[in-house]
C-alpha cells in the first residue's frame, strides 16, 4: 500500500486464456491515484484502459497483483462492497424506474431513511439541473440529461472514487465540450477522485491532473498533460498524443541532459528525457510543429538548433497556418498563428534544445 | 390466435398465386377485384371457426341431442352444467392441476432460462434441446414414458402424477418467452446495480425481475392454458380423479347432450380470455 493514495494498483494483470494462448488484457499495471485527483486512463480500443477501470470497480478479478482502495486491499471484493461508483458508457439507467428512483437507488439499497432519501434526491436533482424531471422515465430524457442522471446516481451516496467509462462518447459533438467543462467543475466542487477512461487525447489533456497512457494492456507513461505532451517518454506516446515531426539519427555525444544527434549529416541537439543513450545508438527525435520558430525571430533567438529551409506548401486551417518546409534534414511540418505568420519562401528555422526530444528506439 | 392465421393467408397468396402469373395480371388481381380477396378470406375463416360457432350455437339450442336444427333458445344446458356435481369437481381438479403445473413449469423454466443465459457449460445445446423435447414429442410418447417411469418408481397415479406430466411439457412453454426476454437484458444494468451496492438477491429482485416480469406472466399463462385442456398425457397419468377435458371426453362416449356444448363454450371463453391476457401482457410496452 502506497501512503496517501486513494486507489492503488500494484502490478495488476488480467489474463484471458484463448485457444492461441494467454492474452493479457492488462499487464503489470501499476498506478496510484491521489485523493481529489482527476486521473485519466488514455488509450485506443484494446489498450487495456477499460479493463483497468473494471479491475478497480470489481467487475474483473486480476490474476496477478493487488488492488487497493482507501488503504484497504479489495482485490477479490465484489463491486457492491467497494466504495467506488461507475458512470457507464451506456449510462445503464434502470428503465423501469423514474429519474428520481434511479438516483435514489444506492440510498435505498443502503436502507437510508425515507425522509433523508427524499431530501437528498431533491437536492441532487437541483444540483444536476434535473428539476421537475424526477417523475420521468430515463427514455423520455435527452442524452445529456441521461448522463446527468447517471452522474447524480453515482454520486448520491458520496463514494470515495468515481469511475467514468467514456462518459462523453454517446453525446453529440456540440454538447460534448459543454459537458466536459461541467465534469471538470463538478470534480473541483466535490473534490472527489475521478478516474476517467477515454480514447480522446484532447479530452484527457483538457480535463486531467494526471494521465496514464496505455497501449497493449500496459502503461506507457504517467504524467501531467504537459509532461505527456512536451516530454513523451516513448515513440508510442509521442505519436499517440498530438502532431509531431520525427527525425531518425544516431547519437554522437551526450552532455548531461542533452545529446548531440547526427541527422542527415547535421548535428542536432536534443533533450534526453529517459535513460542516457549510448554513443552510436539509433534514436528518433521529436519536434512539435508549433515549437519550431520561423523567420527573423528564429535568427535573433538564442536557439540551440538553427537551419534554413524552403517552404513547399502552405495550408490555412483557420487560427493556424500549417507549412511544409524542406530542410537539409528532411521535410518539417511547422504551424504558426495565422495572425502573425511570415510568408517568405526562404525561411530560417530554429528551436530550443528542450523542445527537441530524444526518444530511444 | 388470429394473427398467425392472417399472416399464413397472406404468404399463401403471395407464394402460390402471385409468381406463376404474368406480372401485369398479378399486380392488379386483387386491386381490381377486391371482392375476390374478401370471399377467399371469408372461406378460410369459415373453415377455421364455423365448427366452434356451431358448438356455441348448439349450447343454446332447446333440443335434447347434440345437433341442429335450432329448435329454440334456452339457458337450460348452462343451468344443468352449473348443477352438475361431477363436472364442477372435474373443473376444480383441472384448475388445481393447471395451477400447480404452471407454478412448477414457470419456476423450473425460470431457473433453466437463467442457467442458459448466465453460464457456459458442457452439453449446453443438448440441455436446451432436451428441455424442449416434451413439446416436440407426440403426447402419446411422453404419456407412455412417464407412465412406465412412475410405475417403476412405485408412484400411485393421482392428480400429482398429472401435475408432474403437465409441468414437464409446460416447462419449455414457459422457458421460451423468459429466455428470449432475458437475452435482451442489457448486462450493464446488472453491473450498475452491483456497482451501486446491490447484492445478488437485490439485483435480481430490483433490476432483472422487473425486466422479465411480462415474459414470466405471459409464459405462465400459456403453460396454464395448455395444461387446462390437455387430454393425451392426462389419459396415461390420471388416477381416479378426472380433469375437465377428461370428463368431457368420457361423457361424449356415453351420452351426448348439449350440456357438453355448454361446458365447451365456457372453457373456450375462459381460455380465449387467458390467451388474450397473455398476448396483452407479452405485448405490453416493455420497460426497456
Amino acid at each position: 500500500m502506497r501512503d496517501g493514495s486513494v486507489v492503488y494498483l500494484d502490478g495488476v494483470s488480467k489474463v484471458y486464456p484463448t485457444a492461441a494462448g494467454e492474452i493479457f488484457a492488462a499487464r503489470n499495471v501499476t498506478i496510484d491515484v491521489q485523493p481529489g485527483e482527476f486521473y485519466s486512463l488514455l488509450g485506443s480500443s484494446g489498450s487495456g484502459k477499460t479493463t483497468t477501470l473494471r479491475l478497480i470497480g470489481g467487475f474483473e478479478i486480476p490474476e496477478y497483483g493487488s488492488v487497493w482502495i482507501g488503504g484497504e486491499e479489495v482485490t477479490e471484493q465484489p463491486p457492491y462492497q467497494r466504495d467506488v461508483h461507475t458512470v457507464f458508457q451506456s449510462y445503464a439507467l434502470f428503465p423501469h424506474l423514474t429519474v428520481a428512483e434511479n438516483i435514489a437507488y444506492p440510498l435505498r439499497i443502503a436502507k437510508t431513511a425515507r425522509a433523508e432519501i427524499a431530501g437528498r434526491v431533491e437536492e441532487s436533482l437541483r444540483m444536476f439541473q434535473l428539476g421537475g424531471m424526477g417523475d420521468r422515465r430515463p427514455s423520455q430524457l435527452s442524452g445529456g440529461q441521461q448522463q446527468r442522471v447517471a452522474l447524480a446516481r453515482a454520486l448520491i451516496s458520496r463514494p470515495k472514487v468515481l469511475l467514468l467509462d467514456e462518459p462523453l462518447s454517446a453525446l453529440d459533438a456540440k454538447i460534448r465540450e459543454e459537458v466536459r467543462q461541467e465534469l471538470r467543475d463538478l470534480q473541483k466542487q466535490t473534490n472527489l477522485t475521478f478516474i476517467y477512461v477515454t480514447h480522446d487525447q484532447e479530452e484527457a489533456l483538457a480535463l486531467s491532473d494526471r494521465i496514464a497512457v496505455m497501449h497493449n494492456g500496459q502503461v506507457q507513461q504517467i504524467g501531467t498533460p504537459k509532461q505527456i505532451y512536451d516530454r513523451p517518454g516513448s515513440l508510442f506516446v509521442a505519436q499517440f498524443i498530438g502532431k509531431a515531426n520525427f527525425l531518425k539519427g544516431t547519437v554522437l555525444e551526450t552532455i548531461g541532459e542533452t545529446a548531440a544527434v547526427e541527422v542527415s549529416g547535421m548535428k542536432i541537439w536534443a533533450a534526453v528525457t529517459g535513460r542516457s543513450p549510448s554513443i552510436g545508438n539509433a534514436v528518433t527525435l521529436m519536434i512539435r510543429p508549433e515549437r519550431v520558430r520561423l523567420g527573423e525571430t528564429a535568427k535573433t533567438a538564442k536557439a540551440d538548433n538553427q537551419l534554413s529551409g524552403k517552404v513547399a506548401s502552405v495550408t490555412y486551417v483557420g487560427q493556424l497556418i500549417e507549412l511544409k518546409v524542406e530542410t537539409p534534414i528532411g521535410s518539417l511540418t511547422v504551424t504558426q498563428l495565422s495572425s502573425t505568420a511570415d510568408f517568405s519562401l526562404e525561411q530560417s528555422l530554429s528551436w530550443n534544445v528542450n523542445d527537441c526530444i530524444l526518444l530511444p528506439d | 390466435m388470429l394473427v398467425p392465421q392472417k399472416t399464413l393467408l397472406k404468404s399463401h397468396i403471395l407464394s402460390h398465386y402471385r409468381f406463376p402469373m404474368p406480372l401485369y395480371l398479378a399486380k392488379n388481381r386483387y386491386a381490381q377485384r377486391p371482392w375476390l380477396l374478401a370471399i377467399w378470406t371469408i372461406l378460410v375463416y369459415a373453415f377455421l371457426y364455423l365448427p366452434i360457432a356451431t358448438l356455441i350455437f348448439i349450447s343454446f339450442n332447446d333440443s335434447a341431442i347434440l345437433s341442429l336444427p335450432f329448435k329454440g333458445f334456452t339457458f337450460n344446458w348452462y343451468e344443468m352444467t352449473w348443477g352438475d356435481r361431477s363436472l364442477r369437481l372435474s373443473l376444480w381438479n383441472s384448475l388445481q392441476v393447471a395451477a400447480m403445473a404452471t407454478i412448477l413449469a414457470t419456476g423450473f423454466g425460470l431457473l433453466a432460462a437463467f442457467a442458459i443465459y448466465r453460464y457456459q457449460f458442457w452439453g449446453k445445446n443438448s440441455f436446451r434441446i432436451a428441455l424442449n423435447l416434451p413439446i416436440l414429442l407426440p403426447g402419446v410418447v411422453t404419456g407412455v414414458a412417464m407412465l412406465a417411469y412412475f410405475s417403476s418408481l412405485g408412484l400411485e397415479l393421482s392428480l400429482w402424477t398429472v401435475i408432474l406430466g403437465h409441468a414437464i411439457f409446460g416447462l419449455p412453454v414457459a422457458l421460451g418467452p423468459i429466455l428470449t426476454r432475458l437475452t435482451q437484458f442489457p448486462h450493464s444494468l446488472e453491473e450498475a446495480a452491483y456497482d451501486l451496492g446491490a447484492k445478488p438477491g437485490q439485483v435480481f429482485r430490483g433490476v432483472i425481475f422487473p425486466y422479465i416480469r411480462s415474459a414470466i406472466v405471459s409464459g405462465s399463462l400459456l403453460a396454464f392454458t395448455l395444461s387446462f385442456d390437455e387430454v393425451i398425457v392426462t389419459i396415461f397419468l390420471t388416477g381416479r380423479d378426472n380433469t375437465l377435458p377428461m370428463e368431457i371426453w368420457g361423457r361424449l362416449r356415453t351420452d351426448i347432450t348439449p350440456e357438453i356444448a355448454a361446458v365447451a363454450t365456457l372453457v373456450l371463453l375462459a381460455s380465449t380470455g387467458v390467451v388474450l391476457l397473455s398476448q396483452w401482457v407479452g405485448g405490453m410496452r416493455d420497460e426497456g
